[in-house]
């Protein structure tokens, strides 16, 4: 372990891996020291192991309806959240929504970031009017309010899971692209650059190769902070009705299916919505974190 | 630059004006790719435009003389170059649903909404600057954990959750508050027929019509709704004042003052402040914006006839000219608020000229 770690720590790295992996070791006990940040990737981690073993943790079927058990309150026995209108226990599809949860936010995880990343390096490597017509373009979606333009391409593409993520995923990529060119102009002037271009590669391959890994670490503390922000849309149109349909146990759906007795049975809308924000609460908290450890600008401040 | 005399008032203001002129440029560019994406949406939409007029039962040369009216049969840039003509002229459209004009539905509807975020941003600054600027003065201390947490809160709460709980607590439990809309029925039949409306905005009306007791009604409307949107843009405001000031405050002109033996209250809130105010505008003005915005998920819960509760009602009856039209009026109302912060910027700040 010492041995591991003094590798880790050694001040003149022999191989290009040791460098990195002390590069990332350096990071990581920077984090480990900020208190939020270690809260928010306990949250995030507790989000993936629910997610991943619900079937296991969840006491219930998140389905089975039972209306002699209905609107039980929190704190009865076997229903530790109680249960809601159908008689179905609160805690466990609170834990099986999680998967729904997941589900939404890696895939648009996977794919604004990489819109973005792609229109925002080629906008900066290129220049003139390609730089010109793609930023038009991104201030264009920035200029849209997210929620409502989701709304609306949701009401074209109609209810559903894969619509709501592409809904999400169409207005969540512009500032990502904002971000990427950013870093692409700084970079694009550089020598090694100018010397990867002097033997010949190609632009396609100098972006995707030299310029993209660049930018890497500013998208990815965006996607961290942008989560929290996805999550809260995600459940804003579940709310709404506009997201998955209804047996399935999705959090802003079950807020909004408990609004109807909010005054008497008040944990039904509460709970799904206790999920929400501490789940939103550890993404903001872990992307805080990050910023600080991996930006070198706002680490000053 | 060096070696040229002192520019004169005039050639100083003539490089904003310039500024000016490209901004309302961009707004303009801006503004038509807003129509263009909202055109392509209505589109692509499934349900035929037509069919939902004439039924389904209509005769082809019925369905043919409709098209035509409504100049479907036209090239798709054609019909795109009349949508925008239309809406520059400020039509947005016939609603499906009740056949009126959308912009006339929405001029109606858009005063509640203005009246709701215009209040939460006054809340949110009120409370979020002052809270920033301790929070920027004392890093580190509990005062700025508490910031930072209740910020972080702010951002990381479903803004429509944290409304049913407002109204679990402070309108079903104690009891303070009035419940969802904008007045009780008699205040609301009052108001419809024996006051002048000037504004839509009831506290503005109720105010002008000296009926007090209107305006005290409406204020235990709107306290719940507005301080719950005051809170999301005080999350905002407090953790963006804060990283400002603590810029501000490193500098060496503040630490110049200090050893003057300036009193620390007018170090902050006179020199600090005057250089913080400029971003801060346009914090505030996204805040403003995005309140617009988020008042669809609060307008839902505290019934609030606003253009939130129109876009969604209209969602929900598949009535595309009415989602698009709302979300052209928040898109314009964004980007307008985006620029009119921009010039301001520069108008104040010097620096922002060159």
């Amino acid at each position: 372990m010492t041995a591991l770690r003094a590798w880790l720590s050694d001040p003149n790295p022999a191989s290009r891996r040791q460098a990195r992996l002390g590069q990332a070791w350096l990071a990581w006990q920077r984090i480990r020291r900020n208190r939020l940040a270690m809260a928010g990737l306990v949250i995030v981690g507790l989000l993936l192991l629910v997610a991943a073993f619900a079937p296991l943790i969840a006491p219930h079927d998140p389905l089975t309806q039972d209306l002699s058990r209905r609107l039980l309150p929190p704190g009865t026995p076997g229903n530790l959240l109680g249960t809601d209108d159908f008689g179905r226990d609160i805690l466990s599809r609170i834990i099986f929504g999680a998967r729904i949860t997941l589900y939404i936010i890696a895939l648009v995880a996977v794919t604004a970031p990489v819109l973005g990343l792609l229109i925002g390096t080629v906008a900066g490597y290129f220049g003139g009017w390609v730089d010109a017509t793609l930023m038009r373009l991104t201030d264009i979606f920035l200029a849209f309010p997210r929620l409502i333009l989701a709304l609306a391409l949701v009401a074209v593409l109609g209810p559903g899971i894969e619509n709501a993520v592409l809904a999400i995923a169409l207005t969540a990529w512009p500032p990502y692209a904002r971000v990427a060119r950013a870093e692409t102009l700084t970079v694009r002037s550089s020598d090694y650059i100018a010397a990867i271009r002097l033997q010949g590669a190609s632009s396609p391959r100098i972006i995707a190769g030299h310029v993209v890994p660049m930018c890497l670490p500013s998208v990815i503390i965006r996607v961290t902070l942008d989560m929290a922000g996805v999550i809260l849309i995600a459940a804003g149109l579940g709310f709404l009705g506009l997201g998955v349909l209804p047996p399935t146990p999705e959090w802003g759906l079950m807020i909004s299916s408990g609004r109807k007795f909010l005054f008497e049975q008040w944990w039904v809308a509460t709970m799904p919505g206790l999920a929400i924000f501490i789940v939103s609460l550890g993404f903001n908290l872990l992307g805080d974190g990050l910023r600080d450890v991996l930006d070198p600008r706002s680490a000053s401040r | 630059m060096t070696g040229l005399p002192a520019p004169s008032p005039q050639r100083r203001l003539l490089p904003v004006l310039g500024q000016i002129a490209l901004g309302l440029g961009t707004l303009a560019i801006t503004l038509l790719g807003l129509l263009l994406i909202t055109f392509v949406i209505a589109r692509i939409v499934p349900t035929d435009p037509v069919l939902s007029i004439v039924g389904e039962r209509a005769t082809p040369a019925q369905i043919a003389a409709i098209r035509e009216k409504l100049g479907l049969d036209l090239p798709l840039w054609q019909q795109f170059l009349i949508y925008v003509r239309d809406a520059v002229q400020g039509d947005l459209g016939r609603s499906i649903r009740t056949g009126q004009s959308v912009t006339a539905e929405i001029a109606r509807y858009f005063p509640a909404t203005l009246e709701l975020a215009t209040l939460g941003t006054i809340f949110g600054t009120l409370v979020g600057v002052p809270a920033g600027v301790l929070a920027a003065t004392r890093p580190g201390s509990i005062a700025d954990q508490i910031v930072r947490v209740v910020g972080l809160m702010g951002y990381s709460m479903p803004v429509f959750w944290l409304g049913l709980i407002g109204l679990l607590v402070f309108y079903g439990q104690l009891d303070w508050v009035a419940g969802p809309g904008r007045l009780d029925p008699v205040y609301d039949m009052m108001m419809q027929f024996t006051l002048t409306s000037y504004t839509g905005m009831i506290l503005v009306d109720a105010a002008l019509n000296g009926a007090w007791d209107v305006f005290a009604n409406a204020v235990s409307h709107i306290v719940l709704p507005a301080g719950l949107l005051g809170y999301v843009s005080m999350a905002y405001i407090s953790r963006m004042t804060r990283s400002f000031m603590m810029n501000e405050l490193g500098q060496e002109y503040i630490t110049t003052a200090r050893i003057k033996g300036m009193p620390e209250w007018r170090v902050i809130w006179v020199h600090a402040m005057k250089n913080v105010a400029v971003p801060l505008i346009t914090v505030i003005a996204l805040s403003y914006a995005y309140l617009l915005e988020g008042s669809v998920l609060t307008e839902t819960i505290f019934a609030w006839p606003g253009l939130g509760s129109y876009i969604t009602d209209a969602l929900f009856a598949a009535d595309m000219p009415a989602v698009l039209g709302g979300t052209v009026v928040v898109g314009v109302a964004f980007v307008t608020l985006n620029m009119a912060s921009d010039i301001l910027y520069r108008l104040v700040d010097p620096r922002a000229r060159a």
